[in-house]
């Protein structure tokens, strides 16, 4: 009864919809915003990853209020599941040396992975969020693979309130030095396509890096935590 | 309609197609079933459609990546790069999201000792 609902439900969605998406054309030029920002994007922020400029430049704020939405959920998560109840430590079986040896092996190469990611942000496709992703895969392999260990709660709140906090300090002295606007590029741009370029974006994906590493690494701590 | 104008409207709308049916694959889900593990996996399967629909409307023929790595690369023919960069966060928090939600259903599985959300009766509709 509730499935035939639910379908003539999602019918009428569709055929409204179906009726919109007449006047969206796919894959035609794009909006005139977008134009801007691929025109005037190099010579504006010196990035040549425009998705990047647009991420941390002209949507910086918009960026920081997602960073927001991230922590919200990563301390919620922590909020839920937080029992300072004395478990009884359960007895774990240990990983065999050929998965123990593995992961010690891998886990420093996908950490030198994620921050290449996270560092070549402006250059390359990729940025803080997909590097502080890989790095917490690093994690996810060590908690399945060398079972027993954890990462410090400490720790981990520490670089994720100084990656936000690095994100604010830096948009506020663009505030107060650059321009007018919050996260104005203040620092020198630099020569497109080299490392040292477009000026404080570099630095922010990289506190954004480190932030979001650490926060879903927390996550997953809570999750085993509470599997165990 | 003749059958080469079903498939030119298949072929130019695929992308669109595709999305809306993961995003109506994940809405049914959510209405109709009633394990609460099978409703976050319907949430999930909702917010990559959605996703994918964001970047398919920034996407124009032939295009590339709005990455300038090399001269070689024209600005003409570079995607809308205001659709991906929403995307590329909206893909982190649907990932925080989902793990708050299966937080919410480890604490409801330990209070309730089930999944059903038929046999938890403040959850009951």
């Amino acid at each position: 009864m509730r499935s035939v609902i639910s379908i003539i439900l999602l019918a009428v969605i569709a055929v409204g919809i179906g009726l919109s998406l007449d006047h969206v054309p796919f894959g035609e030029p794009k909006t005139k915003v977008g134009t801007h920002y691929i025109d005037k994007g190099r010579e504006e922020t010196g990035a040549t990853n425009i998705v990047t400029s647009v991420v941390l430049n002209y949507r910086g704020f918009d960026t920081l209020g997602e960073v927001t939405v991230l922590f919200v959920a990563a301390t919620g998560l922590g909020a839920v599941l937080a029992t300072r109840r004395k478990k009884e430590k359960r007895q774990i079986e240990p990983a065999s040396l050929v998965l123990f040896t593995g992961c010690r092996f891998l886990f420093p190469l996908i950490l030198l992975y994620g921050t290449y990611i996270f560092i070549h942000g402006h250059l390359t496709p990729g940025g803080g969020f997909q590097g502080g992703a890989i790095i917490a895969s690093a994690f996810v392999l060590v908690y399945l693979g060398c079972r027993g260990r954890r990462i410090s709660e400490t720790g981990s709140k520490t670089i994720e309130s100084l990656g936000g906090l690095a994100f604010i300090i830096i948009g506020l002295v663009g505030l107060a030095v650059g321009g007018h606007y919050f996260l104005s590029n203040y620092l020198p741009k630099g020569e497109l396509n080299t490392l040292f370029s477009a000026g404080v974006i570099p630095i922010i994906y990289i506190a954004i890096g480190f932030k979001v590493g650490s926060e879903l690494a927390g996550v997953i701590d809570h999750l085993v935590e509470e599997s165990e | 309609m003749d059958m080469s104008n079903v498939v030119t409207f298949l072929q130019s709308y695929s992308y669109y197609i595709g999305a809306f049916g993961l995003i109506f694959i994940g809405l049914f889900i959510m209405l109709v079933k009633h394990n609460l593990i099978k409703v976050i996996i319907g949430l999930s399967i909702l917010e990559t459609g959605v996703n994918l629909f964001l970047v398919a409307v920034g996407y124009i023929s032939k295009g590339t990546a709005p990455i300038f790595s090399n001269s070689s690369i024209e600005a003409e023919r570079m995607v809308d790069p205001v659709p991906q960069a929403l995307v590329l966060t909206a893909i982190v928090i649907g990932v925080a999201v989902l793990a708050l939600a299966l937080s919410l259903a480890i604490r409801l599985y330990q209070h309730y000792g089930v999944l059903d959300l038929r046999q938890i009766k403040e959850q009951r509709w």
